[in-house]
């Protein structure tokens, strides 16, 4: 019996078992439904849970320890049997099939819950897991402190982070000097000038760039923008001859991140109260020293954590390094010269035929870590700041 | 608190300090303001009572074309400041604002330290740049809101700290640094304490040697306490203007009589 | 007071302070609106830039022949069965089609200096002779018929009809000579080759680096469906349980807490750390396979989860508590107010979040690429569940895909694909939006 009709099988049993118990409680009370403590249907739905509950467990325990076996189908499909007819002794009229039912769709509610926790758990534990196999075969200090990234085939590579790390933090720097004032300034216009119409028509506008694939602005830097600024740049200047380069990647990177700086600034903006504003225009400032001098440091807080939250999703974009920055391990300044980052480099060590035994495959976890790390560590700020400002004007 | 010397006065356009003729306000398709025709004397207290959204605060905000802020409101009719009309072409709202201060029905200091907020004023408008210059406007200022010795030990700790009383006379205090000649107030009572509205009260009472004071006021007793003259609003007209004390005592108009007796309202 | 004298004391004077700080205010409105139309302008250039070259991947080169399917040379024994037919290889099926064509270029008059034979056969697409082959096996009795077709062309005589390839450009190429341009232009003249609708680019597998002309976006299309079936299925209860418990039950304490902390953060994670998780779980411990639909929709379902559950976690809280009050004198369990009252008006919220975190789902690529979706796929995934589990491709890793590829007819099939996902993300938005406005509750 394949899983799939295992299951469909145990399905058919909780079915007939909320027919049964649903028919039985009201036999029980001689058609009568206002004798039962319940509703019918709850007994239907507490036969349904007490049969699949502990076989759908069994199932998946057989399942994890063990391939799957006659005798384990077989054991699966017996205790559901067993379950079912002990719930139907169970229904009578004043069994509180109400109480059981919500209990069971409340420890479901739960679990659910506990899934963001199982899912934070994993990718913790997966890593760990791996970067411990990686540090057993290549020093760590190695990896945190060499300026030196280069993988071989035949073993005997260099990995250390800094080069990489050093691509990361030159190509975000570059998106947030663009994006940051960018987004900033059109959050302003957008909240403090622009009249209703105008708003309507430019507010989605600006936030498509939101909703448009990191792969999309990838091929932008690849076909459009990595040769413009080659050509009308890097040549003339002698710079670099590299249409994928520093810049690239870091203005596209910028575009990408405008509409999250400007939408979080604009909440931020907004959340500044009208009497402050009321205030210093009534003193008579103008509205850009009312800006500037009472709106902006009153939003600082927010605006500095919706900085940190951009500055997070820099680090951990993937697609626009990936087509924008090339793949070339660098410790430079020349910003129209090829750089790598992690992000890149997790993608191209864990690429094609891996060997999950080698320092070159498993240095990608390590990398991962890092930027898990990174970002998250950002990430907690982030929200931590926000959040206190909310507090601030609630 | 009613003072007969400057009872009489300010009662001739000629005198009066704000001369407003024929104004009207729509806040959108709302006509929020109809025909008023009042003269605001110098150095004295008015009041204007009246029913909630009733005109008073819009009208307030008038005086100091804070309604320009205000998309959808459109004002017309003549409002004249020392005989200059201020919807004037030439006249510049920014500056306008600083003859004429305002200070609003919440305390809203400014998330900066005690000093920065008085000083806010005077450093936008270029009125002093040296720090000594500008110590000394808040420390003026600060005693003249009767707040000075409150807070002397710590300027520079933030203004949102104070309580809400002490927040008001900063704000009071922040008004007066840009040199008003004119000051509105938007029921600056209303979210007090008894006490802390008493010391404002006191504090209306003293400003109105130096100052052309407007105050918008929810409550009667408090318009009949610091006001030497009351306009009464109802329904966006001015119904009546006169004497606090012969407008509570004795109104010519029978709706300011049902306001003031508690019918309406 | 002594700095009254600053300020001039008229009204109708302006200070020529006041005029600077006016200047200012001019210079600061103008940046912000710099900024919006810095902003626009990235738009525009990214979607023309986009859009421009991919609109040629809707259009596609064909040559028009009449072919002799020659029993001769398809089927020696002729039997035309099925099994005997299949071990002509497609080398057969070439040298019929270049029989054809040299025989309507003949027949056409056209003589072109220089041309060799070869050349003339260049033009036809190297995937050409394996379609016939197809067609053939698929319906023996067409052998021994002279049937009107339309082949593929090669991608470089596609490029010089959509306008990328010229005659300079021919010279330098060692694929394609300035011959065969004229060539086809020749032919062009007489309706033997043209441009038409290109709809196999929406049902085609992926082709060879040879083959641009030939790739096609249906398996990336299909496994991009598998995937968003899955992430549907477990995202969306998973994530409306998790938001009921939250916002109506969970007590207030540490795992409370705990919960909502790692929500919040695994929002902002990297995608591409969920790439590591499921290469790490589904993929090495779980022992699910490589380039599968099923873990790709795994990993994206863990990804759009928290989207879901903030969105709806929103949705709920909008309900006002007089729903839950007025249940709940009505003698309703909290279970039975929540799922009776406050669950079906917060539906449309919570489906438009749905909507957008799918969205989310279909456009990410980064973590699609760690756990095998790059492989080269022609083969179509079989039906679901077991298709589930069949090696595909997915939209965006396809782009991926082309961008890597050497051939510059891959630059505008990538473009293309990215408007057809762009068209799919355009219909989801715009579902969610007017759900929102069709249903869209103020309290």
């Amino acid at each position: 019996m394949t899983a799939t009709s295992t299951l469909l099988t145990l399905l058919v049993i909780a079915a007939s078992g909320f027919v049964l118990a649903r028919a039985r409680a009201l036999a029980c009370a001689g058609g009568d439904s206002r004798a039962l403590h319940s509703l019918p249907g709850h007994y239907g739905w507490a036969s349904v849970l007490l049969t699949l509950g502990p076989a759908l467990a069994l199932f998946a325990l057989l399942k994890i320890a063990a391939p799957p076996t006659p005798a384990g189908t077989l054991a699966v499909l017996a205790l559901a049997l067993a379950a079912l007819a002990w719930s139907l002794r169970r229904t009578r009229p004043n069994f509180r099939a109400r109480q059981t039912v919500e209990r069971g769709v409340l420890a479901l509610l739960m679990l659910a819950a506990c899934v963001a926790i199982a899912t934070t758990a994993g990718i913790v534990l997966s890593m760990l897991f791996e970067t411990r196999n990686f540090f057993a075969q290549y020093d760590w200090r190695e990896f945190f402190l060499s300026t030196t990234w280069a993988p071989r085939f035949q073993g005997d590579s260099d990995l250390g982070i800094l080069p990489l790390l050093w691509g990361t933090l030159y190509i975000s720097l570059i998106a947030l000097v663009f994006a940051v004032p960018v987004g900033l300034f059109a959050a302003i216009y957008m909240a403090e000038y622009a009249g209703g119409r105008f708003r309507a028509i430019v507010k989605p506008a600006i936030e498509v760039l939101a909703g448009i694939p990191t792969i999309v602005y990838g091929l932008f830097a690849l076909i459009t923008v990595g040769p413009l600024l080659r050509d009308y740049f890097a040549q003339p200047l002698g710079l670099g001859t590299s249409g994928a380069s520093v810049m690239t990647a870091g203005l596209v990177m910028g575009v990408m991140l405008i509409p999250f700086v400007s939408s979080l600034s604009d909440d931020i903006i907004a959340q500044v109260p009208q009497s402050l504003r009321d205030g210093s225009l009534g003193l008579g400032a103008t509205r850009s020293e009312t800006i500037r001098q009472v709106v902006l440091p009153a939003a600082l807080p927010g605006i500095v954590g919706a900085v940190l939250l951009a500055a997070s999703r820099a680090i951990g974009e993937t697609m626009i390094v990936v087509l924008g920055a090339g793949a070339a391990a660098k410790l430079g300044l020349n910003p129209f010269e090829a750089m790598t980052t992690i992000t890149v480099k997790i993608v191209s060590q864990l690429t094609g035929e891996s060997d999950f035994a080698a320092p070159e495959t498993l240095v990608a976890f390590a990398l991962g870590l890092t930027l898990f790390a990174i970002t998250l560590s950002l990430n907690v700020l982030a929200l931590a700041i926000v959040r206190k400002y909310r507090e601030q004007y609630e | 608190m009613k003072d007969t010397l400057t009872e009489g006065r300010g009662t001739a356009a000629d005198t009066a300090k704000i001369a407003v003729r024929g104004l009207q306000v729509h806040y959108g398709d709302t006509h929020a303001v109809r025909d008023v025709d009042v003269d605001i004397p110098d150095r004295a207290v008015t009041a204007l009572i009246g029913p909630s959204g009733c005109g008073k605060s819009t009208f307030l905000r008038c005086l100091n074309r804070m309604n320009d802020t205000i998309p959808a409101a459109r004002v017309t009719g003549e409002i004249r400041i020392d005989g200059e009309d201020i919807h004037d072409a030439r006249v510049d709202p920014v500056q306008l604002r600083a003859k004429v201060g305002m200070v609003f029905q919440k305390p809203n200091p400014f998330p900066k330290s005690i000093r920065d907020n008085v000083a806010y004023g005077p450093k936008i408008h270029g009125l002093t740049r040296k720090r000594s210059e500008l110590d000394e406007v808040v420390e003026k200022s600060l005693r003249r809101a009767a707040l000075w010795d409150e807070v002397k030990n710590r300027l520079d700790a933030p203004g949102t700290g104070l309580s809400g009383g002490q927040q008001q006379r900063l704000c009071i205090a922040r008004a007066i640094a840009t040199s008003p000649e004119i000051l509105l107030m938007d029921e600056p009572c209303s979210s007090l304490d008894p006490i802390a509205t008493a010391q404002i009260e006191e504090l209306i009472d003293e400003l109105r040697s130096r100052f052309a004071v407007v105050i918008v006021t929810h409550s009667m007793q408090q318009a009949a306490r610091v006001s030497q003259r009351t306009a009464f609003f109802h329904l966006g007209r001015m119904v009546e203007y006169g004497d606090t004390g012969k407008l509570f005592t004795n109104p010519a108009d029978p709706r300011t009589e049902s306001y003031i007796t508690g019918r309406i309202g | 007071m002594s700095d009254q004298a600053a300020r001039p004391t008229s009204l109708l004077e302006r200070s020529s302070y006041t005029a600077r700080r006016h200047a200012a205010e001019t210079r600061f409105r103008a940046c912000g609106l710099g900024a919006i139309l810095i902003g626009l302008a990235a738009l525009t250039m990214l979607l023309a830039s986009v859009l421009g070259p991919g609109l040629g991947a809707f259009r596609q080169t064909h040559i028009h022949l009449p072919i002799h399917l020659d029993a001769a040379a398809l089927d020696k024994s002729g039997t035309r069965d099925p099994e005997v037919l299949k071990k002509v290889t497609t080398l057969g099926y070439g040298k019929v089609i270049d029989k054809a064509l040299a025989e309507a270029v003949a027949q056409a008059g056209i003589a072109i200096e220089g041309l060799s034979d070869a050349e003339i056969s260049g033009i036809i697409s190297r995937e050409a002779p394996a379609q016939l082959r197809r067609k053939v096996l698929a319906n023996p009795g067409l052998i021994g018929e002279t049937i009107p077709l339309s082949i593929l062309a090669d991608g470089r005589i596609d490029g010089y009809l959509k306008g990328r390839v010229t005659a300079a450009t021919a010279a330098l190429d060692s694929n394609v000579s300035p011959a065969q341009l004229q060539l086809a232009d020749a032919m062009g003249e007489r309706g033997l080759i043209s441009l038409d609708l290109n709809a196999a680019f929406l049902t085609a597998p992926d082709a060879s680096d040879q083959r641009p002309e030939a790739a096609g976006l249906g398996v990336a299309i299909l496994g991009s469906a598998y995937m968003m079936l899955i992430v549907l299925a477990l995202a969306l209860p998973i994530g409306v349980a998790a938001s009921i418990y939250l916002e109506e039950f969970a007590p207030k304490n540490r795992l409370t807490d705990l919960i909502e902390v790692n929500i919040a953060n695994l929002a902002a994670v990297p995608s591409i750390v969920f790439g590591i998780l499921g290469l790490a779980i589904f993929i090495n411990v779980a022992g699910l396979p490589q380039s599968a639909p099923v873990v790709g929709g795994l990993v994206l379902t863990l990804m759009t989860l928290p989207t879901i559950i903030i969105a709806t976690r929103a949705s709920l809280k909008a309900v006002p508590p007089s729903i839950r009050e007025a249940a709940l004198g009505l003698g309703a369990s909290r279970m039975q107010a929540v799922f009776h009252h406050v669950l079906p008006l917060a539906a449309p919220g919570i489906l438009t979040g749905a909507i957008l975190g799918l969205a989310q789902a279909l456009g990410e690529t980064a973590p699609l690429l760690l756990i095998g979706m790059v492989a080269f796929v022609r083969e179509y995934p079989g039906a679901p569940p077991e298709g589930l589990f069949d090696p595909a491709s997915a939209l965006p890793v396809q782009i991926y895909n082309w961008t890597q590829r050497a051939d510059p007819a891959f630059v505008e099939r990538a473009s293309g694909a990215i408007i057809v996902l762009l068209a799919f993300l355009l219909v989801m938005n715009a579902a969610a939006i007017l759900l929102r406005r069709r249903f869209e509750r103020r309290w």
